[in-house]
């Protein structure tokens, strides 16, 4: 976005003004979020984005003058349109959600009624706020074109699970903008949606702020969606708003090392770029200690970091919070191209799997997919959410025994499942599996969970076991002292080494990684990123890397096979598909790929540096 | 921009057939055959377990040639399956035979028995059902306060009573000395029905509820819970729905399916339950006449009894699970 347009839009109509919200634990307890302000005016977006945990949510309910459970507002104005929302009563808070104050959830099949019609709950926004919006029978059908719904009786008539993903999503966004509202809060809408869906979603925000001059509050962990939706950005870090000012100033060059931390993270559909993550844990709410909440992780931190709480203050257009603020400003974040893979020199494949056909039950998943590995080489598989990825690395593993088709690995033809493979060939194919909550046994420690897989598949003495165990915890930059921990006493990050060291330990010769890091931040996600490469190619393993996110693809694979409903629909080198994809399906993936708007500022120019440099 | 949505829409299509037909036809197939199982149990046991019939009415003194009668009148000397044809297909046409006690018709013995048991099992579960499900979700709405607390330790204490000491606690609190409101024994004429006389039922039925209303409650209080805490509830709330909407519209139906089936567990205890309550009352019903029966080796009345019984359970689990699936449109309609 262009300074002029920004400047004309601080000019408009400011519907929203935050001051100093604080919400705390409890009456008295440790606050989870504070001092937190930021206005936004008709017509705009504001983005809200930030990692897991660092209180985005909590902010956004705050804006509706609602809290979870033990949560409590304790400090703090939301003027909307100059009244305070959370000196409402009761009574006029009821009255005002829904109506002047509307919020989009997450997870649209959880925040929808399973027991009433999509018609009731639309018609029920309308008929608790009488009067808000005109005749409620017509506005019903208006507001679901609106959203892109039909609005048909037999559409009305169904329940949520008769929809897809992105259809719930919109029946929440026809309910949000139901009654016309001057302010709408939505609660990383497009999580769990497709690209496709999720573009769709986002145009449809866009436009319907836009025409109706609705102020919106946008929370997100993807900085990407982010860039290409709002106007301005804050950037939330351990319940504080660290930075804050215009998206493009922002993210073109980020001022605080968090907000740094997190771009340099952010892989890029367009360039090969090494991710840099951020080591470390956010510090929850009660332990974030007297000096500024991210002193432990940045590589900026002076002695008075520690100790002294920063305050915002204005840096070139934006307001930071950070005592160094000046000082970083004037260096440059830099970013590393990935030493592009070698197209893997003609041999045979490592995993070469042809005609796979595979359903569950009566469905039919795949049909006729085929695709090789070359030895030492990754491969990305990738699509959108139900077109047989999954199925494919399980067929692989042996996890999913119901295929035909043939599947050879290293020159001998695999048996269907698990159970028809001897045990030499188990331990050469590992997986990692998409979810490290679940995929660890949590009444196991991580010292027993890896050397139950060596005792599985190794006949080593238990001296020798704890060695590679040891050694396998550092391949992956673990701590010894975590051996004999519990996986609930671990971060996702953590976890998703652990998994990856139970992978390693037995020395596997194929990695299938199944949507590794979609369950992480993006600032883990980076580190598993860059741990995988680099192991890759350490100990030359053959890799298949699923993932529904086209950007990763760049940074990890060789090649890359693109999946529609269980066929492939292109495939070959990395740079090929992403640059010149052929198949229109392909071209539409890559279009709907959100990316973080960057490339006009100064990182371009400034060529490849890196943003851990001070 | 092309932003209509080309997105998959979920058609209701070609389907085969109705999910509750469907689990309504495959219950009943299971039920069927529960209840040959039963009635093949149930003739086993009254008739080939040790001692003869035909003995046990007359006695062990009985004179040869009166037992050999007997013992024709009552198809004993012919073989077992045929023995267990005669009895089976009698369930069908009617010809239920007589009582070995007194000689009537055991459909007259065991009919007006068989309403009054109806009565009371009806009553009872329609109170306790509501009652429990109203207790519960006030329980869930005010959780953590003191009528949450107070209801936790009365449910606490009505589940540890067996139902014979609620019973006689109720008989010396409301029909002796300290209250005399009601009677203490529920004896009604013979050839009369229970709500001739309401009063007779106000105990026995109190008795019950009392038994059976823990159960459905703490069940309505866990899902009543589970539901206000569900995004859906928070979702509700953010609409500004006013909080009774809340609790009534939004958290209640999606509580009732899962308590629709302790219900129905209730109903079928209650089944069993009577035997004591009734007996304790001497209330008029199936239970008493079953251990009236089982008493005097009354076998045609012991066994019509089980076998009405049984066709009860079966019926109560498919009316509850056709109940729980109409509750659930989840399961109740195809995507």
């Amino acid at each position: 976005m262009s300074e002029p347009e920004v400047r004309g839009a601080a000019q408009r109509e400011v519907r929203l003004k935050v001051t100093g919200l604080e919400v705390r634990l409890g009456r008295s307890g440790p606050d989870v979020v504070g001092d937190v302000s930021f206005a936004v005016p008709a017509g705009q977006v504001l983005g809200l984005v930030g990692e897991s945990g660092s209180g985005k949510t909590t902010v956004a309910l705050a804006l509706l003058g609602h809290t979870r459970r033990g949560l409590r507002i304790t400090a703090g104005q939301v003027l909307l349109d100059g009244t305070d929302l959370l000196a409402l009563s009761p009574r006029d808070l009821r009255a005002a959600r829904g109506a002047r104050v509307s919020y989009v959830p997450q997870d649209p099949s959880s925040a929808l009624n399973p027991t009433l019609r999509v018609g009731t709950q639309i018609r029920e926004v309308l008929r608790v706020h009488p009067g808000a919006a005109g005749d409620a029978g017509d506005r019903v059908a208006e507001v679901m074109r609106e959203a892109y719904l039909d609005p048909t009786p037999e559409m009305l008539r169904r329940y949520p699970h008769q929809l897809s993903g992105g259809q719930q999503q919109r029946i929440t966004l026809a309910m949000a903008f139901a009654c016309r509202p001057s302010l709408i809060v939505l609660d990383e809408p497009t999580t769990g949606l497709d690209v496709s869906t999720q573009r769709h979603v986002l145009d449809t925000v866009r436009s319907l702020c836009r025409s109706y001059g609705v102020a919106a509050v946008y929370v997100s962990h993807d900085l990407a969606v982010v860039s290409g939706l709002v106007s301005e950005v804050a950037v939330m870090y351990a319940g504080r708003v660290v930075e804050i000012g215009p998206v493009a100033r922002l993210f073109g060059e980020p001022v605080h090392p968090y907000t740094r931390g997190l771009i340099g993270a952010v892989p890029s559909p367009e360039r090969a770029e090494a991710l840099a993550g951020i080591d470390g844990q956010q510090p929850r709410p009660g332990r974030r200690g007297a000096g500024c909440s991210f002193a432990a992780r940045c590589d900026h931190a002076t002695g008075d970091c520690t100790t002294e709480a920063p305050e915002p203050v204005t840096v070139a257009g934006r307001s930071v919070r950070c005592l160094r603020a000046r000082e970083i400003q004037a260096t440059h974040p830099e970013r590393v191209p990935a030493v592009a893979g070698k197209p893997a020199a003609p041999a045979a494949p490592a995993l070469s799997v042809r005609g796979v056909t595979a359903s569950y039950g009566s469905t039919p998943v795949l049909s006729g997919v085929g695709l090789e590995v070359p030895p030492r080489a990754c491969v990305a598989v990738v699509g959108e959410s139900g077109s047989g990825k999954t199925t494919l690395a399980r067929c692989v593993a042996g996890l999913h025994g119901n295929w035909t088709g043939e599947i050879t690995f290293q020159g001998a033809p695999l048996a269907r499942g698990a159970r028809q493979r001897d045990k030499d060939v188990l331990r050469r194919v590992q997986y990692i599996f998409q979810n490290p909550y679940t995929s660890l046994n949590p009444r196991k420690t991580v010292g027993q969970i890896i050397d139950q897989q060596l005792k599985q598949f190794t006949g080593l003495s238990r001296r020798d076991r704890s060695a590679r165990a040891a050694g396998v915890l550092e391949d992956v930059s673990l701590g010894q002292d975590l051996l004999s921990c519990y996986p609930d006493q671990l971060s996702g990050g953590e976890r998703q080494r652990v998994a990856i060291a139970r992978a390693l330990v037995v020395q596997p010769e194929l990695l299938i990684c199944d949507e590794v890091t979609s369950s992480l931040d993006v600032s883990v996600q980076a580190i598993i990123v860059e741990l995988l490469r680099r192991i890759q190619r350490e100990r030359h393993l053959a890799m298949i890397f699923i993932t529904h996110n086209l950007a990763l693809v760049r940074s990890i694979a060789q090649s890359a096979v693109v999946l529609r409903r269980g066929a492939v629909a292109e495939s070959g080198p990395v740079g090929q598909i992403l640059e010149h994809p052929a198949d229109p399906y392909t071209r539409r993936l890559m279009q709907d790929v959100p990316k973080l708007t960057r490339s006009e500022t100064r990182f371009e120019t400034h060529g490849p540096p890196s943003p851990r440099s001070a | 921009m092309a932003v209509t949505a080309d997105l998959p829409t979920f058609q209701p299509g070609a389907r085969e057939a109705h999910p509750i037909a469907r689990l309504v036809r495959r219950r009943l197939a299971i039920g069927v055959l529960t209840l040959f199982l039963v009635s093949v149990v149930v003739f086993v046991a009254t008739e080939v377990l040790p001692g003869n019939a035909a003995y046990a009415i007359l006695g062990r003194n009985a004179s040869p040639v009166r037992v050999r009668a007997l013992e024709t009148t009552l198809h004993l000397n012919r073989g077992l399956f045929a023995q267990y044809w005669v009895w089976i297909s009698g369930l069908f046409d009617g010809r239920l035979g007589n009582s070995l006690l007194n000689g009537q018709p055991v459909w007259n013995l065991v009919e007006p028995r068989l309403v009054n048991s109806a009565v009371l099992v009806l009553v009872t579960g329609v109170i306790g059902s509501l009652l429990g499900m109203a207790l519960g979700a006030l329980a869930a709405v005010r959780k953590d306060g003191w009528f949450d607390h107070i209801m936790s330790l009365v449910v606490l204490a009505a589940t540890s009573l067996p139902e014979f000491v609620v019973a006689i606690g109720l008989i010396i609190l409301f029909a002796t000395d300290i209250w005399h409101l009601l009677p203490g024994v529920s004896l009604l004429p013979p050839g009369t029905y229970a709500w001739s006389q309401p009063q007779l039922l106000v105990l026995p039925v109190a008795t019950l509820v009392i038994v059976i209303v823990p159960y459905t409650m703490r069940m309505m209080r866990a899902a009543m819970v589970e539901a206000l805490e569900s995004d859906y509830v928070e979702m509700a709330r953010l609409k500004g729905v006013p909080e009774w909407r809340v609790v009534l519209v939004h958290a209640l139906p999606n509580a009732i399916a899962p308590t629709i089936q302790v219900i129905g567990l209730g109903f079928l205890y209650l089944a069993g339950g009577i035997v004591i309550v009734e007996n304790v009352f001497n209330f008029p019903g199936i239970g008493q006449g079953l251990v009236y029966a089982v008493d005097g080796r009354d076998i045609p009345v012991i066994q019509l009894i089980v076998v009405v019984l049984a066709a009860f359970y079966v019926v109560m689990n498919i009316l509850t699970d056709v109940i729980a699936l109409m509750a659930t449109p989840r399961r109740r309609i195809a995507r």
